[in-house]
């Protein structure tokens, strides 16, 4: 199934832009050879967008719309369908010129219908390349590298915490056990698909429940969830490493300990994660970037240019901000 | 050390359970006594002076102060304890302790690991805590001994160090002291920090106030100096030094 190639989801504001792109590019080319000079140039230009720029937005609503239709299709379906949607509005542009306006440079409806079709054809191939490039087919491999890794450091002291939970409290060295299981679960599943945003939550709160097992009263954690569907998708730890960094950076070095502050909300339709901690003199570790940058690669691969990390300090805080667009099961 | 004397051990780690755990091993072992815990680098560091443990076993991660410094700082003690590091994973670490032949436990730390390091621990050589400094390439602490006990002064009070003689003045807003070091190991050391201004001065950049033409020079050549904050004297910049000047 992932090998398959897929209709281009026009409801992705990358795919959107992109399309926009290609076919004004395209439009500029076009005016470019039929031109001599350049006032003619940009004459061409003008009247070629006052028709080609219609069509195009009708064809892009059109395909928001009938998407989840075409998706049923299958591909080469969907292909020729989309075909059709924008003949059939190219068709229409035309003759609604034609009857209320006088354009006397219009070429004939079948060469319009081939331009058209032409560079229909050239979108389409495209996307299907930056697809089977970006999405999970070759991605595949990537997300498999990408795979988030705990540090040892935290395995090797939660181990140590826990057998020194063993003899004295027997019972809550078998809760931090039994987290330590799920966490390691998570961690050596196979994470290339999206999870519910519930779950990565839940995850990070048995992670930190052992990290306070080790630091106490010196870590404290405040969660601040806002109003958020929690069926929204996310890649899987997205959060958790994250919070490691927090912690290992910004709570251990500090004697007093300090709060790692998460706040999740939905602002228009985007899920906002942010994550403070305190943080010393010394920033930009290696290890921290490491961590952010695979996060970054990750949402890319998955939302294209739709969600956003970023990261800045600003009086002794360290702030990962991350937007992501609202995704829900299908 | 023979099994029948017992072994006065203090224990520094940052984490609680850490701590609990190697208490209820060394409980299990016998002929040993704890004499305490402390939490923090520094903590380690005034206990070991006033207490005088024969072994210490100490975390390398903590906060305040590393286990490295903290090992490097109680060198100045007349009998130093026996240091048994111990770390839950560090490659870079352990690759330095094997380097150097010093004794170090992995945690979790099994009991016979415990116990084998008790018997053969000794004092650190020099030369051991050499190879592991580039563990802790920043002091964050310089450290004087006064009749037996360790006094730290913290690098960010430093506000200049001077060359005398043989020893180094080190002024603080509060008081200058005396300290045995050489004045290049320390400009490599705390080059981010402090900056030559004269062939025998490392000054902190941090309190610089300005710089000030003044007469000086015994050939009657105006001189200039580094105003400084908290303190009243100034120092001469050297004219070799004074391209400093023009790019601070």
């Amino acid at each position: 199934m992932r090998n398959a190639s897929r209709i281009p989801n026009v409801r992705n504001l990358g795919i959107a832009l992109r399309i926009l792109l290609i076919v004004n590019a395209a439009l500029v080319l076009a005016a470019l050879i039929s031109s001599h000079e350049l006032s003619g140039f940009l004459q061409q230009i003008a009247s070629i967008s006052t028709f080609a720029q219609p069509v195009l937005l009708i064809s892009l609503f059109l395909l928001y719309g009938s998407l989840p239709l075409l998706n049923k299709l299958g591909y080469r379906k969907g292909v020729a369908a989309i075909l059709a949607l924008v003949l059939l509005s190219t068709a229409g542009i035309y003759s609604f010129f034609n009857q209320f306006w006088i354009f006397s440079d219009l070429p004939s409806l079948p060469r319009t219908l081939l331009y058209a079709l032409m560079i229909s054809g050239i979108t389409l191939y495209y996307l299907n390349l930056h697809q089977r490039a970006y999405s999970p087919a070759v991605a595949e491999a990537r997300l498999q590298a990408l795979q988030a890794r705990i540090r040892p450091h935290f395995l090797f002291n939660s181990l140590n915490a826990v057998l020194s939970l063993i003899r004295s409290q027997p019972k809550q060295a078998e809760t931090a056990l039994e987290d330590m299981a799920d966490l390691f679960r998570v961690l050596m599943a196979d994470n290339r698909d999206l999870v519910p945003l519930a779950q990565e939550i839940s995850l990070c709160r048995q992670y930190l429940a052992l990290e306070k097992l080790r630091l106490d009263e010196r870590l404290n954690i405040l969660w601040q969830i806002d109003d958020v569907p929690p069926d929204t998708l996310v890649p899987p730890l997205v959060l958790q490493p994250l919070l490691e960094n927090a912690v290992y950076h910004g709570i251990e070095p500090l004697g007093k300990g300090g709060t790692v502050t998460i706040q999740i909300y939905t602002q228009q339709n985007q899920i906002h994660l942010v994550l403070k901690n305190p943080c010393s003199t010394k920033t930009n570790h290696q290890g921290n970037k490491m961590a952010l940058n695979n996060i970054k690669e990750r949402l890319t691969l998955h939302f294209d240019l739709e969600a956003s990390l970023k990261s800045r300090q600003a009086n002794g805080e360290y702030e990962v901000h991350i937007v992501l667009p609202y995704h829900k099961q299908t | 050390m023979s099994d029948q004397t017992t072994l006065n051990i203090l224990i520094a780690d940052d984490e609680a359970p850490a701590r609990n755990r190697l208490r209820e091993l060394l409980a299990d072992i016998s002929n040993t006594h704890i004499l305490g815990d402390a939490k923090n680098g520094k903590e380690a560091l005034n206990l070991a002076s006033e207490m005088l443990p024969d072994i210490l076993l100490l975390d390398i991660r903590m906060p305040e102060m590393d286990g490295i410094e903290v090992a490097q700082h109680l060198q100045k003690l007349s009998k130093p304890p026996a240091i048994i590091f111990t770390t839950a994973y560090d490659n870079y670490a352990m690759q330095a302790f094997d380097m150097s032949a010093v004794d170090y436990l992995l945690k979790p730390i099994r009991l016979e690991r415990l116990q084998t390091a008790l018997h053969k621990a000794r004092a650190l050589l020099p030369g051991q805590l050499a190879a592991l400094a580039p563990l802790s390439p920043q002091r964050t602490h310089l450290s004087i001994s006064e009749r037996n006990r360790i006094l730290l002064v913290p690098v960010a009070d430093i506000i200049y160090l001077r060359a005398e003689l043989k020893y180094i003045t080190v002024r603080t807003a509060e008081r200058e002291y005396l300290i045995e070091e050489s004045l290049t190991h320390l400009e490599q050391e705390f080059g981010n920090i402090f900056i030559r201004l004269h062939r025998n001065c490392l000054v902190a950049s941090a309190y610089i106030l300005g710089y000030e033409k003044r007469n000086h020079d015994e050939n009657g050549d105006k001189q200039w100096v580094a105003l400084l904050k908290h303190v009243p004297e100034t120092i001469a910049v050297s004219r070799r030094q004074q391209h400093l000047i023009r790019t601070t």
